[in-house]
């Protein structure tokens, strides 16, 4: 809000950050219905898998390990928005990096995931199960790409020393957005691999 | 009543506070009344409440599905774009139901328990004069009730009309509902279990041969042969929540010559209107059979097989004969 | 002073067509929205109007039957989608900030991109006409119907078109959001805020919750179509769709009418010369209706089978609605008890507004008698009630915010003659229209359907509202002839032809680009009145004396403000939200047309992301040394 000490100055430039931060949470909570959907349309189909591959396909160890690949990236990612605040550009320039790296793990262990799945015989067109199975992960992984990509971007402007310049960009709204994603997965992880009815 | 209420005080109001010329007092500026706005919400909560009640018994009551030794039990497949009716407790010596497509003929006083799912997409089961609608949907088994006694207006056939909306040709799925007494709709039955027999006469029996060489692709008709019957035409069947349903790719044609009208209750079943419609069905009906494939099930609408005319009126006289 | 060149390039408002293309200024934005959507008015009209002689006589042969499914498809799609909502947005645009005394919105970039989404997503939705036909499922889309083949129902189009609108009015909703919570000028605390601006408040919510569940359906329609999936066929259950379908339907329907009501509510006040009777009340039944519209979707769907307890539950909190939306009738008639209402064209369509909205809210009551609905439902009766709530209430109350705002944008007031007809005309139309088919409805007949036949008694109802239909087509000409002969020729309005309530009254008409000269400190509900006026002992409004209208900031339009210009850093224009909108169209133009569409995906990709990336490096204003 701004104050009257400064009323013509207002808001257009000055301290956007609280505004911004406040359209991230709106656009988070729009974010959460989408995938709440997703979510609720899974557990209506979790049993719909007409003679197809079910559940019993899912490999809990490998999509453990790889949940914790994800889990991890939050914590770089904290440590990557810690290091900003206390303006180290250097140490923010390598969190940033570590968490895009874990993301693009991640990434690489759900596409392997998909294959194998695929080899095993469940497709989007096998059953309602797979339908929703493979849009459920996929647009979550899709997020992770995007993630990924201002990740990526945050740093090569960080290493073009532009990390503190005030643009629509920057490491907190990132970070929000990752942390997110993160608890989506997490959700999902519990529903679609660990509670099998 | 509420609507009255609210125009008056609407028309009190403008009238009563309009601005008069050369009135140039300012009126009193007040900001509200807390116990009015308590007041005009507790009366409507009141009242809806009031109207509640009754409602929610209603629609207990309307949702029960009628079961018991004097329900007529039918079966409802809903088709892009007609409808079939199997009367599942009404069979013949063989075992074979009686089906019939778009013309529901049911005894009076009886109340009759639709059973109903659907091939394709979402329809729903109209005949306003004799109930509410009932969504019709693929995978889903849904119920209603009919019953036509003393309040129902004689001048049957009821018409009935498919309320959800089904594609191209959804005004033209139509259906009529005919009321009969008890021993009229016995007599009915039993004229639908005995089918007419293989014709004889020269016309009717080309038209049975191009009946049997184009139509039974995907019509069924029964006819009576060597003291039993054969069942012409390929059989279909669906099951959904554990009930079975026929299912077939056309109307059943079996007695066809008793319904009063075809095409889905869209058409007078006249020779003049036959022809029109054996000579390119599409002409008079939108439907899309160029997309038609039978072996997957999907049939949206009777082709034109170029029939010459003399196939044609071989096929009405055949047609209307089965009576 | 007037809106001429000359002004606008006083006040530093560059012109020509690039100005606004690139423009970010939430004035022009809303201008945008507002002629946009009327011109999508005039083409949903036209579809509405061929619907109406294909139904004059039984079986009509003016449309085939293709084309008929096609034209009420996107009748529905346009106007609810492409032509009420956008009109709402362009108000909201437009009075937003100008209510709460902000320079513009919070993010004037992704505002001006969410206007060219919407843009460029309604062409891609009306090029379909040209391309092989128009969506055709109706713009409910129900599955499986909607999933069959393309060659057979024209879904795609409509998967994604609906798709690109939903992300452009969450881009907008939640910049609305932003703007109200974080820009507000000191003083406007939430409840002094304008009714108009509280309802776009809740509206916006409503769209960040109830669109992404749309956008999943959305989704899970395209993968059946395209990809084999199994949502709603196959092994899939045809009502989930219908499920996520409403739960973004119903409350879209209180989208489309709260604005409208935040409209009139503002109209109330100002031509009955007192202010809104229970202020908070009206504020607190909006928010009502907000969270009730999430909790009765299922009322769409009482013969779809949902079980007797579902049914009960819904059509009683259905039942429930009605009390907060009376609440706000009865503060209305309270807001004109007592005072001095003047039969101005605002009011008069926002008096039209009420009665009809009364008229549509107790035939939506008869809906919730749920054993009712089961004839009711998918008849005329329901056409008749929701034009009777879109229709009579959302559009008398957009066109009478138009009358009552027309001044602020133009500076010049509409021709009164031509609105009186316009008026009277579109009440009439309007009427002979939609009551007939209240009867058409119970007497059975269903919607949907391009013909029915003969013998029914349809045929004398069915020609009253084919006459009325036209008539309210020849309304809304009166309407556009005035929009376009009064901004050269009509009365100059001044700064406050109303004698206003609320902010924007305070400044010039039309206002300049940087809306207030000094943000306003708020006191009060409808501050400006309260610098105009004082109450007397007997609580009726004086005068103070030697204030003029405008006094606060406007009258000193171009000559202080120089001074000011350096420090104010206004946003500069952008062509970047242009470039990513385009972009995400071209892929959607490309999903339309898969597999050989993937090609116009990946084009469309690589153009977003040279709009976004372009985007997020610009600095935001002018003056990049700046911070």
């Amino acid at each position: 809000m701004t104050s009257e000490a400064a009323p013509v100055e207002a808001h257009d430039t000055h301290d956007v950050r609280p505004i911004r931060k406040a359209a991230m949470w709106v656009f988070l909570g729009s974010e959460a219905m989408f995938f709440g959907s997703m979510i609720a349309t899974f557990l209506l189909y979790r049993n719909t898998t007409a003679d197809g591959p079910g559940a019993e396909i899912f490999n809990i160890p490998f999509t453990s390990a790889s949940s914790f690949v994800l889990l991890m990236s939050s914590l770089t990612m904290v440590l990557a928005h810690n290091a900003f605040e206390k303006r180290d550009a250097r140490a923010t320039r390598i969190w940033l990096l570590a968490t895009a790296l874990l993301g693009i793990t991640f990434l690489a262990g759900q596409i392997f995931e998909f294959t194998e799945f695929v080899h095993e015989g469940l497709k989007v067109s096998t059953s309602s199960f797979g339908s929703a199975f493979y849009m459920l992960t996929g647009f979550h992984g899709a997020h992770v790409a995007i993630g990924v990509t201002m990740l990526l971007a945050m740093f090569f402007l960080s290493l073009d020393g532009r990390l503190y310049e005030d643009r629509g960009l920057n490491v907190e709204l990132i970070g929000l957005y990752w942390h997110f994603v993160d608890i989506v997965w997490i959700i999902i992880f519990t529903v679609v691999y660990l509670l099998q009815v | 009543m509420v609507f009255v209420i609210v125009q008056t005080a609407i028309i009190y109001v403008i009238i009563r506070f309009r601005a008069r010329k050369g009135d140039d007092t300012e009126p009193v500026q007040s900001h509200g009344n807390t116990k009015l706005e308590i007041l005009w919400t507790i009366i409507p909560v009141v009242i809806l409440a009031s109207i509640g009640y009754p409602i929610v018994k209603g629609i207990f009551d309307i949702r029960a599905i009628a079961d018991g030794p004097d329900v007529l039990q039918v079966q409802v497949t809903g088709h892009q774009w007609w409808w079939e009716f199997e009367y599942i407790d009404l069979t013949d010596e063989t075992g074979r139901t009686l089906v019939t497509a778009n013309e529901l003929v049911i005894p009076e006083d009886v109340e009759v328990n639709l059973t109903m799912t659907s091939a394709d997409v979402i329809h729903s089961f109209w005949v306003p004069i004799l109930a509410g609608k009932r969504d019709v949907v693929p995978n889903r088994v849904s119920n209603m009730t009919l019953i036509a006694d003393s309040a129902t207006p004689p001048d049957a056939p009821h018409p009935g009309q498919c309320a959800e909306y089904c594609g191209l040709a959804h005004a033209d799925i139509r259906l009529k509902v005919h009321v009969r007494t008890q021993a009229d709709f016995d007599a009915w039955v039993d004229g639908q279990l005995t089918p007419a027999a293989i014709p004889t006469t020269e016309t009717e029996a080309s038209g049975y041969e191009t009946f049997n060489i184009t139509c039974a692709a995907c019509h069924n008709a029964t006819v009576a042969e060597d003291g039993g019957t054969t069942d012409l035409g390929p059989v279909r069947a669906i099951e959904v929540d554990g009930v079975t349903f026929i299912s077939s790719l056309a109307p059943n044609l079996t007695n066809f010559g008793e319904r009063t009208t075809f095409g889905a209750g869209t058409f007078d079943n006249t020779a003049e209107h036959l022809a029109e419609w054996l000579a390119d069905p599409s002409s008079i009906k939108p439907m899309r059979p160029e997309l038609n494939d039978i072996p997957e099930g999907r049939i949206l609408g009777m082709p034109n097989f170029n029939l010459s005319s003399d196939e044609i009126s071989n096929l009405i006289a055949l047609l209307e004969g089965w009576d | 002073m007037v809106v001429d060149t000359e002004k606008d390039l006083a006040s530093g408002n560059p012109t020509g067509l690039w100005s606004w293309i690139t423009t970010v200024d939430h004035k022009r934005i809303g201008l945008l929205y507002g002629a946009s959507a009327l011109i999508f008015f005039f083409v949903a009209g036209l579809e509405a109007l061929l619907l109406r002689l294909q139904l004059t006589t039984p079986n009509g042969t003016i449309l085939s039957a293709d084309a008929y499914n096609q034209l009420f498809t996107m009748h529905g799609l346009t106007m609810l989608l492409v032509v009420v909502m956008p009109v709402a947005a362009a108000f909201m645009n437009y009075f937003i900030p100008l209510h709460i005394g902000a320079r513009d919105v919070a993010f004037p970039r992704a505002n001006a991109f969410s206007y060219w989404l919407f843009l460029f997503s309604v062409v891609m939705l009306l090029s379909s006409f040209l391309l092989g036909g128009a969506p055709d499922g109706g713009w409910f889309g129900y599955a499986p119907l909607s999933t069959q083949l393309e060659e057979f129902v024209r879904m795609d189009y409509y998967a994604i078109g609906a798709q690109l609108l939903g992300i452009a009015s969450i881009t907008a909703s939640a910049n609305f959001i932003a703007t109200v919570f974080t820009m507000r000028a000191p003083g406007m605390t939430l409840m002094r805020m304008p009714v108009f601006t509280w309802m776009a408040v809740v509206v916006s919510f409503l769209l960040i919750f109830s669109l992404p569940i749309f956008g999943v359906g959305l989704f899970q329609m395209f993968f059946d179509r395209n990809f084999g999936g199994q949502f709603f066929g196959g092994t899939g259950d045809p009502l989930l769709w219908q499920h996520l379908f409403w739960l973004f339907g119903h409350p879209e329907v209180y989208v489309l009418v709260l604005p409208a009501m935040g409209i009139v509510s503002e109209i109330f006040p100002t031509f009955s010369r007192k202010p809104l009777f229970g202020y908070p009340f009206v504020v607190f039944s909006g928010i009502a209706i907000g969270f009730m519209g999430f909790g009765v979707w299922a009322h769409h769907m009482y013969t779809a089978g949902l079980g007797p307890v579902a049914e009960a539950g819904f059509g009683v909190a259905t039942m429930m609605i009605a009390v907060p939306t009376g609440v706000k009738i009865f503060n209305w008639i309270g807001t004109m008890w007592g005072g001095k209402v003047k039969f101005t064209l605002p009011m008069m369509f926002a008096i039209g507004f009420v009665s009809l909205f009364v008229i549509g809210g107790l035939s939506g009551v008869l809906h919730s008698v749920v054993p009712s609905d089961y004839q009711q439902h998918d008849s005329y009766f329901v056409v008749a009630h929701f034009h009777y709530v879109l229709f009579g209430g959302g559009v008398f109350g957009y066109v009478a915010g138009a009358y009552y705002w027309y001044p602020k944008w133009t500076g010049r007031m509409l021709d009164e003659k031509l609105g009186q007809w316009h008026f009277w005309l579109m009440l009439l139309g309007f009427n002979l229209t939609f009551a007939p088919m209240h009867i058409l409805g119970l007497n059975g007949m269903a919607r949907r359907t391009y013909r029915y036949p003969e013998g029914l008694g349809w045929e004398f109802w069915n020609q009253v509202a084919t006459v009325g239909s036209f008539i309210i087509g020849i309304s809304f000409l009166f309407f556009a002839w005035n929009l376009i002969k009064s901004r050269k020729d009509g009365r100059v309005a001044g700064n406050d032809p109303w004698d206003g309530r609320t902010l924007e009254w305070s400044i010039s008409s039309p206002p300049p680009v940087h809306n207030f000269d000094e943000i306003p400190v708020v006191q009060h509900v409808d501050d400006f009145w309260y610098r105009k006026y004082a109450t007397d002992d007997e609580g009726r409004a004086v005068r103070i004396p030697d204030v003029t209208g405008g006094t606060i900031a406007a009258e000193t339009d171009t000559g202080g403000e120089d001074a000011h210009e350096e420090d104010m850093h206004m946003p500069s224009p952008s062509y970047y939200p242009v470039v990513s909108a385009f972009g995400i169209v071209f892929m959607g133009y490309g999903l339309v047309y898969l597999p050989g569409g993937w090609v116009a995906v990946g084009i469309g990709t690589l153009i977003t992301m040279w709009g976004v990336f372009g985007w997020s490096l610009e600095p935001v204003t002018r003056d990049a040394d700046h911070d």
